[in-house]
């Protein structure tokens, strides 16, 4: 594929994630935060992101199998997860954590099971999304130099 | 009392899920939404904060009366206590309304007493004067008095003819004293006092004080002990709508205001004044109001206070020579007047919604972001008052994370001023007026940038001249860290980083930073208690309540010996209840950006409060 029709297929899916949901405002921010000085940084936060929350998800899990459920400890996790997807503009994950939240305030373990299945599924879209673009538009950056 | 204990445990239990309903709430507020929707909610979140509120007023008041409330005996210093009360008042107003303070110059730099329940009644006081102040000026007179007749035994001064407190005041009440228990001509009589020395005790007769209004005293033998104890007294004073006679006996009761009229004007529960009463009669002293309606009226507590035994009592030269030595350090600890002149605001700002953040609630304080120009800065900016009703006001001041515009006020430390900066689509504009003293530095710095700023950014280029602000970054996400690192560099500075409350606190003790970025919520501790913990040096010149609860400083770094200014600490808050705009400000925090944060917030907080 020519040069502006790959860099044009990596605009339209950049601008797709936006439209869908998947990604919001704060992803700009790391975008803007890239520059010669940093050239990976998007995606270097993307990969921290997801090696850090891998942990917290096991943690979620676990708490929820335990029993009696810690709801304390279980909002705490989600607390956690939800302001790093926050800080990288995972906007459904977000949501689907709101949801979850809700069901731990009402100490519903069944309602924080079913939106934990939402929230990973979500988590994992949004990965296999955003290892796509990224590669892409690595692609398409490294055709666009001289 | 059974009730008493009933109203305290059903109080907890509406507590929570009435927490549940405003954090959904919140949760709601972050969400997609429109106009229409986004108004629905700001009276949902009002009407459960004021509940809230409520209720803790409710807990505290059962508490007093109960006598399960514990007071505490901490070393602290009046000025910045006041100071930083008006301070946050003044942040918060939201009229053209004068705030000052006034601290004599013969209180004592520390004293000792429960420090966190006088702000509470300082606070109240003050939001009340505000509340009932139209026009005019709010002001805090702090002053010592001799002991007043109240405190002698089997003496009857109260207000409601309560028995007299046993203060543990030292013999050298031994001194006769009669006084009149009108508010003015105590504030006649003790006014001319200055210079008594820095460290008190109660010898106030010197000979050749002047002595009027028909005390008895004239020179008298003192004994010397090692507690001594002090009275000061302070009037929160206004120029407001006064208070009728006959509402003033019922004025101090439980859910009285002073008229149903009243009420529904101004709201309010009726309880604080309650509460201001029985918590200042809880510490031994009396609480009592002068008014004239129209005029205004005058508040005023006299409390004891534990006089600090770092300096013994001394003849003067001793003790002007420990006050020149304190100037030579740091003027702030002496400063005794502080004054924060009426902003107006332009009716330029474009109002879409306004955030939860900007209720009109005394205590309430609530503004993120501000800009600011360069070379206005001499020039008083006058703009049309919006002076509407509540309404109104609400919606002309917002903040908002869409770069459309936005407002705030904030208290810039460095320069004693109040700067009140607002942005429209078109044009960015600062008002800034300071107090007595005019900071050369401020005229002079070039503000790179942000004329044009509204999207986008450039390099900051830092001048070479000074040198570099030191800023820590307190976050325990590494990805918050990992962005805030990028960001922050961009902006031309290199930071400290720490991971918990516990780190900063460490951090501070051993280095001086001129900015603190402090996440809210984190593991070993929260952003909260570690800036209660980094205020309570600055306030007391110790670290005595880190050690309490386990953070012992580094023995082999010299650290700083006192602080030498309040160090701005910056809250970093995910908008959660628990880490409410009030609750940062509560706990003394300057300001806070909402996270994620943005490249545009963290600018602009660093170009405010870095200068």
């Amino acid at each position: 594929m020519d040069r502006n029709g790959l860099q044009h297929q990596v605009d339209c899916m950049r601008r797709s994630l936006f439209d869908q949901g998947y990604l919001d405002e704060p992803f700009i921010q790391l975008e803007e935060l890239q520059d010669d000085a940093n050239p990976n940084f998007v995606q270097e936060i993307v990969t921290l992101f997801y090696t850090d929350s891998a942990r917290l998800i096991q943690n979620i899990e676990h708490a929820l199998s335990t029993r009696p459920i810690d709801f304390n400890k279980l909002d705490d996790y989600m607390h956690q997860f939800k302001g790093s997807s926050s800080s990288i503009g995972a906007k459904r994950v977000m949501n689907e954590c709101s949801v979850f939240r809700e069901h731990c305030s009402a100490e519903n373990a069944e309602g924080c099971m079913r939106s934990f299945q939402q929230v990973k599924q979500e988590y994992v879209a949004l990965r296999r999304k955003l290892e796509d673009y990224l590669q892409m538009e690595k692609q398409a950056a490294v055709s666009r130099t001289p | 009392m059974r009730a008493k204990q009933m109203l305290a445990t059903m109080s907890h239990e509406i507590r929570s899920p009435l927490s549940g309903v405003v954090s959904m709430a919140e949760i709601l507020s972050t969400t997609k939404l429109d106009r229409e929707q986004k108004q629905l909610l700001d009276v949902m979140l009002s009407s459960g904060d004021l509940v809230l509120q409520l209720i803790n007023d409710i807990l505290d008041l059962s508490k007093v009366e109960s006598g399960v409330m514990k007071l505490e005996a901490t070393k602290f210093r009046p000025r910045e206590v006041v100071k930083h009360v008006l301070q946050t008042a003044a942040a918060s107003l939201q009229k053209i309304l004068t705030l000052e303070g006034h601290v004599a110059d013969d209180v004592p730099i520390d004293v000792i007493g429960d420090v966190l329940r006088i702000r509470q009644i300082l606070t109240n006081l003050i939001s009340n004067a505000i509340k009932f102040t139209h026009e005019g000026k709010v002001g805090v007179k702090l002053y010592l008095v001799p002991e007043p007749p109240f405190a002698k035994e089997g003496s009857q001064h109260g207000s409601d003819g309560s028995t007299a407190n046993q203060s543990t005041t030292s013999a050298s009440k031994t001194e006769s004293y009669t006084s009149t228990s009108k508010t003015s001509s105590d504030q006649n009589e003790f006014h001319g006092k200055k210079n008594e020395g820095l460290c008190q005790n109660n010898s106030h007769r010197e000979p050749g004080t002047p002595v009027t209004n028909g005390t008895t005293d004239g020179s008298e033998e003192q004994v010397e002990l090692p507690a001594t104890t002090v009275w000061l007294r302070c009037d929160v004073y206004d120029t407001g709508i006064g208070i009728p006679e006959n509402a003033l006996p019922t004025l101090f009761k439980k859910y009285m205001q002073v008229s149903a009229d009243h009420a529904r004007k101004y709201g309010g529960t009726g309880l604080g004044l309650a509460i201001c009463k029985q918590l200042v009669e809880l510490m031994g002293g009396r609480l009592t109001v002068s008014s004239r309606v129209n005029c205004g009226s005058t508040f005023t507590f006299i409390l004891p206070y534990k006089g600090s035994t770092s300096c013994d009592s001394s003849d003067d030269p001793d003790d002007l020579s420990d006050m020149v030595d304190h100037d030579a350090m740091d003027e702030d600890e002496t400063a005794g007047f502080f004054q924060f002149l009426p902003r107006t605001l332009g009716s330029l700002f474009s109002s879409n919604g306004s955030s939860r953040t900007q209720k009109l609630m005394p205590h309430n304080i609530g503004y993120a972001k501000s800009h600011k120009l360069d070379g206005l800065s001499e020039n008083c900016y006058s703009f049309p008052m919006n002076n509407g009703p509540p309404k109104e006001i609400d919606s002309a001041v917002q903040i908002s994370s869409e770069p459309g515009s936005s407002i705030s006020h904030s208290w810039d430390p460095d320069n004693k001023s109040w700067i009140c900066s607002e942005k429209s689509q078109a044009v960015e504009m600062k008002i800034n007026t300071s107090g007595p003293q005019l900071p050369p530095k401020r005229q002079k710095k070039p503000d790179v940038g942000s004329l044009s700023k509204l999207n986008g950014r450039q390099q900051v280029l830092k001048n070479s001249t000074t040198s570099k602000p030191k800023i820590l970054l307190v976050e325990d996400s590494k990805i918050n860290v990992m962005v805030a690192q990028s960001m922050l560099k961009q902006l031309g500075h290199t930071i400290d980083v720490v991971n918990n409350g516990a780190e900063a606190v460490c951090a501070v003790q051993k280095h001086g930073y001129d900015l603190v970025l402090m996440d809210v919520c984190m593991p070993v501790m929260d952003g909260l208690q570690a800036t209660r913990l980094i205020r309570s040096f600055e306030e007391t010149g110790n670290w005595d309540a880190a050690a309490k609860v386990g953070i012992e400083q580094d023995s082999s770094q010299p650290g700083h010996t006192s602080p030498t200014k309040r160090i701005p600490i910056i809250a970093m808050t995910a908008n959660a209840l628990s880490e409410s705009a009030d609750e940062c400000y509560a706990n003394g925090m300057d300001s806070f950006v909402s996270k994620p944060v943005t490249f545009q917030n963290l600018k602009e907080c660093l170009e405010q409060y870095l200068g």
